[in-house]
């Protein structure tokens, strides 16, 4: 209790609750930009950290991270410019809501179950993190080979053309993922002797081109589309209550499964938000709506999101071993400052532990007065004409490409993958599909050979240990799905016939 | 259009050459140098252990020289882009960076010319010794009966983990087989992206052995998972003073170990390096680096000028040894 005390103590010190407004206020702003990602917000905000206390440094990037992964939803719904990968598996629908006149509902549960979601993860966090921990440890690369083949399948069940364009396109990504030379034989494959292909083609300029380069490239060549009605910009909250309470199944679900996939340390929000997206349409009842501007899949996989994201703190703070991108950055600010990852922190750091739990919930509760305010400013982007707007897209993809490696390279990728996207768009490959191979790809390939070495070339052990046969149960079962369902259909009209 | 682009280009050729003459030149601004804000390069990304390490000595150097210096992550090509930065910087002291060991690696790989040699050494701030971890409940006690579990087991049987094909964890323990008179491949290696995914596939089960630094297995270490059987250096880390050195249980032994110091292009002039140098020395001296050091579990070593040159040339041939042996060496 005493703990919990001075827990609140250190959290309303002033300088703290300064930290946590402002970058709150700096990770909205950045992940609503297209083309600046959550990464590299939180990668930006590092040297500023150097000058804080190690519970501020600590609390500014919780809430930026936080904040900058909810508002890389406000692009994805406005502009169909998604801010992360994580938002690129349900962009097209929130997309699909606002051109029928619905932003508010799209953004609205894009906030409403972030923050419940982030709200779960954390409980999790503070309920069950040995328990999680204990989970997260026995997963080795036999189980993430599973999982990940598991969330590359997602590709044909998200996208809305043909499965086999889909599919198409997902091989298209996990061929980008063999670039470079961060693959387990350590050899460069496709460099062409280019020294900036050596590190492989990173997810985030793959991302920033063929969503944010690729739209600028069709408003081009595109006439300007009529207008949307012009309206007041409904309550962003008051149909909120109503989808929680008809979506309440689906949303728990989806916080189960993101705080289940965020505990993993191989797989993170982006793969949470794939898979639950997915689930939601495999169970929906009215799967036809999915991809017409449907909420359903939008509470999902929103809530799945957000509550990956917490509980992927809970190997990090362990173990030190980051769960993604943004994790991995915040375990060299907690060294930095003193706070040294491990099972101590826990039990002799305990009152720095309650600390970071109540930032966390303290963040997402702030995340839905900041974030009204952010959709209702980002809003006003429908009513202006698109000739201002694709330019400063445009800069905003150059500056955010540049900004976290200050290589040059980065800024000719997003360009190029901006001029693939718009040919795949126009024939109707899905782009999602490929940033789903890019991102699934180096872990399915590497937890494939790896597993390979370890077993000495033998493939009984993906099917061996227990929690890779579960998984490999599932994988085997949705790939015979389709299969079961068509013979179904082709032997069915037969029984009816005999039933006549 | 085109001549627009023409112009451009040639201005900013000739203002490249322009530069690259006044740095060979011994400039105007020498004495009282420096006079502007000077740029530290750093090979990779922010948030991890070399952006840290960069940041702390770019800090401290701000306060003792009054200029500011801005610590700049220049990442891609695995960490050929930023290396290649600097050595390709005017060599006016206004431009140095952090040498990680990775630039005594990557040419013996092919995926650059650079070497140690393509600068102007300064100072050596930081070496990291490997240790040699298990599982907490391995039969393994000591390190000799590691050892000779190791020769007793058939050819890639035994399996370890700790960074990618060719990494600098897995060249330490190819050192360590060959001279224990072993095959190179005699422990199979399990290619990871860095040492916490190797030491959690520890714990998992999944390998039985990870050779990385100790500040790196300490969280598992701490959890009572993993332990670490000896650290591959001539002396105990004062920060875990239990871990015994490998020369105290089987006699000496020459290791690879990370590294990172501060150096600039090639022809940095003499005046310039005397002043560097002698900041680097506060910095190294300074309170708030040995402090931070410590906290992460670093550790110090320093050398400066010729001789962190030396020690670049005896990693590099190190590295070069282990590479062949291991068969990642192009020809």
């Amino acid at each position: 209790m005493n703990e919990l005390i001075e827990a609140l103590r250190l959290v309303l010190a002033p300088d703290v609750l300064i930290a946590i407004l402002l970058s709150s206020i700096y990770g909205l702003v950045i992940g609503s930009l297209p083309g600046l990602s959550a990464t590299m917000a939180t990668a930006l905000l590092v040297p500023v950290t150097f000058y804080l206390s190690p519970i501020a440094a600590v609390a500014s990037i919780i809430a930026a991270s936080a904040m900058a992964i909810f508002s890389g939803d406000i692009p994805g719904c406005l502009l169909r410019i998604p801010g992360t990968p994580a938002s690129a598996a349900y962009t097209d629908e929130a997309y699909a809501l606002t051109r029928k006149g619905q932003a508010e509902i799209a953004l609205g549960a894009g906030l409403w179950f972030s923050a419940l979601g982030g709200i779960a993860g954390t409980i999790s966090l503070v309920v069950m993190a040995p328990a999680l921990a204990e989970l997260a440890l026995n997963f080795s690369t036999f189980e993430y080979f599973w999982l990940a083949f598991l969330g590359l399948m997602c590709a044909t069940l998200v996208a809305r053309s043909s499965p086999v364009k889909a599919i198409a396109s997902m091989l298209l990504g996990l061929f980008i993922a063999c670039i470079g030379m961060e693959n387990p034989g350590g050899v460069p494959r496709f460099t062409f002797g280019i020294t900036e292909l050596l590190g492989g083609i990173e997810p985030i300029p793959v991302l920033v081109g063929v969503f944010a380069v690729s739209e600028v490239i069709r408003a081009m060549v595109s006439p300007e589309p009529p207008p949307l009605p012009h309206r007041r910009f409904g309550s962003i909250l008051a149909g909120q209550l109503h989808l929680t309470r008809k979506y309440w199944r689906q949303m728990t679900r989806g916080n189960l499964v993101g705080i289940i996939i965020g505990v993993l340390p191989g797989a993170g929000a982006d793969m949470a938000a794939w898979v639950s997206y997915a689930m939601s349409k495999r169970f929906s009842k009215e799967p036809k709506k999915f991809g017409t501007g449907h909420p359903e899949g939008l509470v999902e996989a929103g809530a799945s999101n957000n509550a990956s994201l917490a509980s992927g703190w809970v190997p990090s703070l362990l173990f030190g071993i980051p769960g993604d991108t943004i994790t991995a950055i915040a375990i060299g600010v907690l060294y930095m400052k003193g706070l040294n990852p491990g099972p101590t922190l826990f039990t002799e750091r305990a009152s720095s532990m309650y600390a970071l739990y109540i930032i966390f919930i303290l963040a997402n509760i702030l995340m839905i007065p900041l974030g009204i305010v952010m959709i209702r400013v980002a809003s006003s982007v429908l009513r202006a004409p698109r000739a201002t707007v694709m330019p400063v897209i445009l800069v905003c993809c150059a500056v955010g490409a540049f900004a976290t490696g200050n290589n040059l390279f980065a800024v000719v990728l997003v360009a190029t993958f901006g001029v693939v996207g718009y040919v795949m768009e126009r024939n109707g490959y899905p782009v999602a599909a490929m940033v789903l191979g890019i991102v699934m790809g180096t872990m399915v390939e590497q937890s494939f050979v790896t597993s390979l070495i370890k077993s000495d070339g033998s493939l009984l052990p993906f099917f061996e240990r227990p929690v890779s046969a579960v998984l490999a149960a599932m994988t085997i079962a949705a790939l015979l799905w389709p299969v079961f369902i068509w013979s179904w259909k082709r032997i069915r009209p037969r029984h009816q016939e005999q039933a006549l | 259009m085109t001549s627009f682009t023409r112009r451009g280009f040639i201005a900013s050729a000739s203002t490249v050459l322009a530069s690259s003459v006044v740095g060979l030149k011994p400039s105007f601004s020498q004495s009282n140098y420096p006079n502007r804000p000077i740029t530290l390069i750093c090979p990779w990304g922010a948030g991890g252990g070399t952006d840290a390490t960069a940041r702390i000595i770019g800090q401290v150097m701000e306060q003792k020289l009054g200029q500011p210096v801005n610590v700049v992550n220049r990442t891609g090509g695995n960490g050929v882009v930023g290396h290649a930065a600097i050595a390709s910087a005017a060599p006016d002291g206004y431009t140095i960076g952090l040498l990680t060991v990775e630039i005594a690696m990557m040419h013996w790989q092919g995926m650059t010319d650079l070497t140690p040699r393509s600068y102007t050494p300064l100072t050596l701030m930081n070496v990291d010794a490997p240790a040699i971890q298990v599982k907490a409940d391995s039969p393994y006690k000591t390190i000799k009966e590691l050892a000779d579990a190791i020769k007793a087991a058939p050819p890639g049987k035994l399996k370890a983990s700790g960074t990618g094909q060719g990494g600098i964890w897995h060249l330490a323990l190819v050192g360590w087989l060959q001279s224990l008179g072993l095959q190179s491949n005699h422990v199979a290696w399990v290619p990871s992206n860095g040492a916490a995914p190797g030491m959690q596939d520890l714990v998992a089960g999944g390998v039985d052995i990870v050779p990385c630094s100790l500040p790196e297995a300490r969280p598992m270490i701490d959890a009572g998972r993993a332990k670490s059987l000896a650290i591959l250096a001539p002396e105990r880390n004062p920060q875990f003073p239990n871990v015994p050195t490998l020369d105290e249980q089987m006699g000496p032994h020459k290791s690879v170990g990370v590294w990172r110091g501060i150096a600039g292009p090639k022809g940095l002039p003499a005046d310039i390096q005397d002043k560097l140098v002698a900041v680097l020395k506060e910095v190294y001296a300074s309170k708030e680096y040995k402090e931070f050091m410590s906290g992460r579990g670093f550790g110090v070593k320093w050398a400066e000028r010729a001789e962190f040159g030396q020690f670049m040339d005896e990693s590099d041939r190190q590295m070069g040894e282990a590479m062949k042996a291991a068969g990642l060496a192009k020809a």
